[in-house]
């Protein structure tokens, strides 16, 4: 098999463009033979998840680049890393990881991405336009970009999104091509479980799409239309928890499903799935291993990271008696940045919140929680924290989470 | 002792030589691998508890998260990874790793393309060579 090169593609691998952008290219050129591409194209975006702290060889693979003077080539904005630049004394691990995880983010810094260390990139000014052709890593994010902007990226990861920056160019296949974005499956929404909020429907229909969707491009019908980007944020980030779903239509809500037909690109879904009150509350409560009533060590919001609509959304549930257990929030530093101009710390932290900028307390390198369970607003959080930091955890709504925090043990509203 | 010989293709050049370690399923390195170690620690894995270290890894296919492919670098920088990789698919995670490997370490873990019809009879082979060059791959099989 073999690639078919631009004039462009061979310069980058003659090293006309320089030693990091050929080092880059070549590797790109043998990823872009093992999924079978036939030739790459150009990018105007990357979002990269690299600067979390794997292993020696994750900043080895950096610190080359730099050495070799390399530069991104497109506007690249940087995921969340091993710790807070903001607030490093949150910091609970080792000195030398702290030291590496650093290094490893200034290290992507010096390469000319934008330190955004975020998760929730789309939230920033470097949201990209419809249609761009983008080469993201995290999984939250892919699926943003792809489902709520319309914008188009595979799942890339560890090493080929930064070589996407390092060269301009992505390889040409699977959600970059208009004809792998049609839905393959149709899934509805048939009823609503009352008294819930828009985005507990989102996480408990995205963490069963997620299990039960494969690979297939779901359509959902039947999502409230006052869903907000946040839900479907929340929706795109526990359906690429629970599955791989890089792309999803809301039909009615997402730019490529005006209607059915247009999302499913006039074919027949092969797979179809029904959702009624019972599986989301049954979705719902297998993100819990907690049962009501338990003890609470924290509350952690914000994966991914917290917006500035959703802080207002908090607010005013914050006023009344001040919380037994700690609430952990997760959000960029641009959006810190708000939260000052407003006036907002202050009162957030009267109201017990840490804030945590740069990072995320699920990924573990942060804090020793208090005995008891962890609650979280978020399918993502909840599908990923009893690993990475070895509790229980219990998943609510965003007032539940509150009402629970105050009480110091798991409430339901 | 006889040899044999087995037509591959290429999908990361190198040449490379170990006993067989086949996996009846795709391995996700993510979580599934101590890099430390070489030891394969996904507890619902049928090979769980298996070294690869200096292994020809027979790996149908790839899965899990592209967290992999540095887990596998990692592996390979320690020591403790593969002398090669054969597969029945494509996998791009597993490339990138080999791929990252090779070019920072010098570590050469070749990975080939195996015809699912030598599967069984490359699995049952005492030792495997590996020679993938730019053109194909031969691999030749001690039993």
């Amino acid at each position: 098999m073999s690639l078919d090169l631009s004039p462009l593609d061979r310069e980058l691998l003659s090293g006309a463009h320089g030693g990091g952008a050929a080092f880059a290219m070549r590797l790109l050129a043998r990823f872009a033979e093992a999924v079978g591409a036939l030739g790459f194209i150009d990018i105007e975006a990357a979002h990269v998840d690299g600067c979390l702290y794997l292993g020696r060889a994750s900043l080895d693979f950096v610190l080359k680049l730099t050495d070799l003077g390399g530069k991104v080539r497109v506007p690249t904005t940087l995921n969340v890393g091993s710790l807070d630049l903001i607030h490093p004394e949150l910091f609970r691990g080792p000195k030398e990881d702290a030291e590496n995880g650093a290094r490893l983010m200034r290290a992507h810094v010096e390469l000319g991405c934008a330190p955004t260390f975020t998760c929730a990139p789309y939230q920033s000014v470097h949201r990209p336009r419809f249609g761009a052709q983008i080469a993201w890593g995290e999984s939250n994010a892919i699926a943003f970009a792809n489902s709520v902007i319309g914008a188009r990226t595979n799942r890339y990861g560890d090493f080929i999104d930064l070589c996407c920056a390092m060269t301009g160019r992505a390889p040409a296949y699977g959600l970059h091509l208009t004809e792998n974005r049609a839905a393959r499956a149709l899934v509805e929404v048939v009823s609503i479980p009352d008294g819930w909020d828009l985005e507990q429907v989102a996480v408990a229909v995205g963490h069963t799409i997620g299990r039960r969707c494969g690979g297939l491009v779901p359509a959902i019908v039947g999502l409230p239309s006052g869903a907000s980007e946040d839900d479907l944020k929340a929706l795109g980030a526990a359906a690429a928890s629970s599955g791989a779903v890089a792309l999803f239509h809301a039909v009615g809500l997402t730019p490529e499903a005006p209607d059915l037909e247009t999302a499913c690109g006039g074919v027949a879904p092969e797979f179809h799935l029904r959702l009624t009150v019972d599986d989301l509350r049954q979705a719902a409560r297998s993100l819990s291993s907690v049962a009501d009533g338990a003890p609470l060590g924290a509350v952690s919001l914000g994966t991914p990271h917290f917006s500035l609509a959703e802080f207002t959304r908090l607010m005013p549930l914050l006023d009344g008696p001040r919380p037994l257990a700690d609430i952990w929030i997760n959000c960029s530093r641009a959006t810190l940045g708000e939260l000052r101009e407003r006036g907002w710390e202050e009162r957030l932290r009267a109201a017990r919140v840490t804030i945590v900028a740069d990072t995320c307390v699920y990924i573990g390198t942060l804090t020793r929680i208090g005995a008891g369970a962890v609650m979280t607003n978020s399918g993502k959080c909840a599908y990923y924290a009893p690993a990475n930091l070895g509790v229980e955890v219990a998943y609510g709504s965003l007032a539940e989470c509150v009402a629970s925090a105050r009480a110091g043990k798991v409430v339901r509203l | 002792m006889s040899a044999r010989a087995f037509g591959a293709a290429t999908l990361v050049p190198g040449a490379a030589a170990g006993a067989p370690l086949l996996l009846d399923e795709p391995l996700s390195f993510w979580g599934g691998l101590d890099p430390a170690l070489g030891t394969i620690i996904d507890r619902r894995h049928p090979q769980h508890g298996a070294n690869v270290a200096d292994r020809m890894l027979m790996m149908p296919a790839g899965r899990g998260s592209s967290g992999g492919s540095a887990i596998l670098a990692e592996a390979l920088r320690l020591g403790k990874g593969p002398a090669g990789i054969l597969m029945l698919e494509r996998d791009a995670i597993v490339v990138v790793g080999a791929m990252v490997a090779a070019e920072l370490y010098g570590c050469a873990c070749p990975v080939a393309l195996a015809s699912e019809g030598d599967w069984r009879a490359l699995a049952a082979a005492a030792r495997l060579a590996v020679e993938a060059g730019p053109d194909g791959a031969a691999i030749s099989a001690d039993f």
